[in-house]
């Protein structure tokens, strides 16, 4: 039905330049003058000849609290959240493996502890957290700034879903064919969890770099600043704020954790709504 | 080739008896049969010597050694599944060298098993696939390549045509007794289907609820089964059974059932008369159902087309025919 | 819960589950109580003197019109978010579940945002809203500015949440549309119904576990994620008129240094989000079933 399919593509159309229009606001600002853009000038056409902002601002940072360039920033924010990604990934995997394909003493108590972490968005426990992570000695280091984000038990849930559905078949197959537990794992279990895989390294990355309550607290040093925290600081209302500087760096924000959802899109997609095999 | 024996088998869950205590024996090359409907107990006897279970009594031994308590990686023993298990990951060589692998065979050695496996199942085109790419019954070709290429002591098949279309699970069941008898392996092959257990056991074990009704192999089960739930197991159509005091047969024993195969009952000018409600015709025979004078149900197998007329007359020839307790189903 | 085949041993699991258990501890059960511990105590403004209270420090803060007024806020944009980046999502998603071309683009186009940081969603539409530069709030003439106005800073905020949240929700609606088997939408038509009545009747009620799984995710967002845009945009303000509850425990806590309030609050915080996340684990089991 031709008409239908006209009307199905102008909302989609409309929604797709509704999530664009702020973003390309901000991409086409950034190559504008600061002081026309403070005076309400800005405009939706990008300016060519100010390309050379978002270079600017990478190595410079401007007017930035931190006093670190940018790319520092970015290498910060990078760091948190390789080591959020990786590291989540590998403590739930070996969590749920234990708990599914395993039977030990208190082993569902262990996995009701686990499952209470969830209970406990950092935003509840953030200043009793930063008591103890101040205490360890953790503050301003990546230690602090990962570790407690780490533990909690989204991505052990997921996978443990999924492990519970494996055919029995596949791990009988597995164990006749004298396949160790760890072997089946290795062999087996991960190669089949693939898309799973991908999907929580999307959700986790995008998490980590995204954070803002907690490095706010527990990064004072300029040197761990994250990204999304060094915007945040580069507005003030008492001085002049560098729109178009902002702008850039805003840009250069959403890039890496905007290819790493657009890349792995269909792996995302799949691994997040697929739990059945 | 190996020889298996159970002694006094058991399993329970609970304070259910899934399997009563059952002894057997299998001869090095023979290949055993399982048959039973579904919750019999015959997948649950087989994932036992498998190890995938364990006994709540009774032993198993391998060759004279005593794995009862043996890991199932450590038994020697290859598994067919039903629904084939293949790795889906892995292409075909690969699914069909893991074990090796995991032996630590070498990279040479596994390709050369491999490929001598592969030939004689008629896979070799196939072995950079995946199992994604396979139809049904390339499948089942995989899953039994993969059991064979390890040369265990002793073959396990859950039953592995059930997932495939009518047309195709006689051409495979031809194909795996005839591989089974080529390699002489000591099998034990678990199955609900009653033509495939027929034809390709050396001998069978018929289940019910648990408990093994007979062993023998499939002529002998087949001419003087043992019990009522036997003798209807076996054979289609099923075995006609009848009251004979009731339709005028006094030559019985006393509380007997009557039981004759549909092949077995006679057309003739004299004898019962029965009126005819149905006929079937098969192209080189006919089903012929009908009611005796009595009013029970009979069912007759002729060669030959339909017979002329709604009413004939049959005899039950004394040599056909199997008299049971009609309480306990045994055999008099 | 449990599967049939499993692997014997009993301390290589241990060994495996050790590591998430270790942090669960440090990270997550001693925060938890300390802060259930400073809920019950009273700190002297200098931090050298603590004594027990009880439960003064609830009734404190359950007498205090100030939190009330926090909690219905919080209610209400909550509410909001929610409804919108649902409805918002399960539009876009219908639209995108029908077999059109180009399909795989717009899944792409429509799932970017969900990358977008609730603090830099907030900064993007300053370059959107804000009274003195943005593309359209400098068009909206004098009465626009929602750093006096509160009213205009919560729409604000609202908007900036629910625009990210739309496709995390277009994403899970997407799955759930397009798994709704085609013979029953045929067998629907062919009995006469279509269009709305034909959503309505059979398409809705067939998405309803995935509507109550993502009520509750976008609700747990709304209360808890939506830090980082509402602290970026307006820091709360104007005059606290967009201090949700965990704006207010940050502010508190860190700010204002009421050690005993601010954990009183995030004991009660705790129990609504167990409240939230055992009803959301209930209807995930529902859903995969």
């Amino acid at each position: 039905m031709k008409s239908r399919n006209w009307f199905a593509h102008t909302v989609l159309v409309i929604g797709v330049l509704l999530f664009i229009l702020p973003v390309w606001v901000m991409v086409a600002g950034a190559t504008q003058d600061a002081g026309a853009i403070t005076r309400g000038d800005l405009s939706l056409i990008p300016n060519p000849a100010g390309l050379g902002i978002f270079w600017q601002a990478l190595c410079f940072g401007g007017a930035s609290k931190a006093g670190y360039p940018v790319w520092h920033m970015l290498l910060v924010s990078f760091a948190m959240a390789m080591v959020i990604a990786i590291g989540k990934i590998f403590i739930s995997l070996l969590s749920a493996f234990a708990v599914v394909f395993f039977r030990f003493p208190l082993r569902k108590l262990a996995f009701w502890t686990i499952f209470l972490t969830l209970m406990l968005p950092v935003e509840v426990r953030i200043i009793p957290s930063f008591a103890v992570v101040s205490q360890l000695g953790l503050v301003n280091n990546l230690g602090g700034l990962t570790l407690p984000l780490i533990a909690s038990a989204t991505a052990t849930l997921l996978f443990r879903q999924v492990f519970a559905a494996l055919p029995d078949e596949l791990v009988e197959a597995a164990r006749l064919d004298g396949a160790g537990p760890l072997q089946f794992l290795w062999d087996i279990v991960l190669p089949v969890c693939r898309a799973n895989l991908a999907a929580l390294f999307v959700i986790l990355f995008v998490y980590g770099w995204n954070q803002y309550l907690w490095p706010l607290l527990v990064a004072s040093s300029p040197a761990y600043t994250t990204i999304v925290l060094g915007i945040t600081q580069m507005i003030s209302p008492e001085q002049m704020t560098p729109w178009n500087l902002v702008m850039a760096t805003t840009t250069l924000a959403l890039i890496p954790p905007v290819l790493v959802v657009i890349v792995l899109n269909r792996a995302f997609v799949r691994g997040l709504t697929e739990v059945d095999k | 080739m190996a020889t298996l024996e159970l002694q006094n088998i058991a399993k329970n869950f609970g304070d259910t008896a899934v399997l009563q205590a059952l002894d057997l024996k299998l001869a090095s090359g023979e290949m055993l049969v399982i048959v039973g409907a579904s919750g019999c107990g015959k997948s649950t006897l087989l994932r036992l010597v498998a190890g995938l279970e364990t006994p709540s009594g009774g032993k198993i031994l391998l060759d004279g050694v005593d794995i009862t308590a043996a890991d199932p990686a450590k038994r020697d023993i290859a598994m067919v599944f039903q629904n084939y298990a293949l790795y889906p990951h892995m292409s075909v060589a690969q699914n069909m060298g893991y074990a090796l692998k995991l032996r630590g065979l070498s990279k040479t050695d596994i390709t050369a098993k491999v490929e001598q496996a592969a030939e004689m199942l008629g896979l070799t085109p196939l072995l950079g696939r995946r199992p994604g790419a396979l139809s049904g019954g390339q499948r089942q070709r995989v899953a039994m390549g993969r059991a064979i290429v390890r040369q265990p002591k002793l073959f396990l098949f859950d039953e592995p045509l059930s997932n495939l279309d009518a047309k195709l699970r006689v051409s495979m069941r031809a194909e795996i007794r005839r591989l089974q008898k080529s390699l002489r392996v000591t099998a034990m092959y678990v199955t609900h289907d009653q033509t495939e257990a027929m034809t390709m056991a050396d001998r069978l074990i018929v289940m019910n609820a648990g408990k093994a009704e007979q062993i023998g192999t499939p002529m002998e089960v087949f001419a003087r089964p043992a019990t009522l739930f036997v003798a209807q197991f076996l054979g289609a159509p099923a075995m006609n059974t009848l009251l004979p005091l009731k339709a005028g047969l006094t030559d019985a024993p006393e509380g007997a059932m009557l039981g004759i195969r549909p092949e077995d009952i006679l057309v003739g000018e004299t004898g019962l008369a029965m009126a005819i409600d149905l006929v079937e015709p098969l192209g080189s025979e006919t089903l012929i159902h009908g009611r005796l004078a009595c009013g029970q149900s009979l069912t007759l197998r002729r060669a030959g087309g339909p017979p002329e007329g709604s009413q004939i007359f049959v005899s039950l020839p004394d040599q056909k025919r199997h008299y049971f307790d009609a309480a306990t189903g045994a055999r008099l | 819960m449990d599967r049939r085949t499993i692997f014997p041993g009993k301390l290589l699991p241990i060994l495996l589950i050790a590591p998430q258990l270790t942090l669960t501890f440090i990270f997550f059960l001693w925060p938890a109580a300390r802060a259930l511990q400073e809920a019950v105590t009273a700190t002297d403004p200098f931090g050298t003197s603590t004594v027990f209270v009880g439960l003064d420090n609830f009734t404190a803060l359950f007498s205090d019109p100030s939190y009330w007024s926090a909690v219905i806020r919080t209610l209400i944009f909550c509410a909001t978010v929610s409804v919108l980046a649902m409805a918002g999502g399960l539009t876009l998603a219908y639209f995108a579940a029908q077999n059109i071309k180009g399909q795989s683009w717009y899944r792409v186009l429509l799932i970017w945002p969900y990358a977008v940081a609730p603090a830099l969603s907030a900064i993007v539409w300053v370059f959107l809203a804000d009274p003195q530069i943005g593309l359209i709030g400098r068009h909206l003439g004098p009465g626009w500015d929602y750093a006096l106005n509160g009213n205009q800073a919560m729409a604000l905020v609202i908007i900036a949440s629910a625009w990210k949240q739309v496709s995390y929700n277009f994403i899970f609606y997407l799955a759930a549309l397009m798994a709704i088997p085609k013979t029953l939408i045929e067998a629907a038509t062919l009995d006469g119904a279509r269009g709305f009545t034909r959503f309505a009747g059979i398409i809705w009620p067939l998405l309803m576990p995935t509507t109550l799984f993502l009520l509750v995710v976008n609700l747990v967002y709304a209360a808890f994620d939506t830090f980082g845009t509402i602290y970026a945009l307006t820091g709360g303000g104007p005059a606290g008129a967009t201090e949700t509850l965990v704006v207010k425990v940050y502010e508190d806590g860190f700010i204002g240094n009421d050690i005993g309030g601010s954990a009183a609050q995030s004991v009660a915080l705790m129990v609504l989000v167990i409240a939230l996340v055992t009803l959301q684990f209930r209807l995930t089991a529902k859903r995969a079933a």
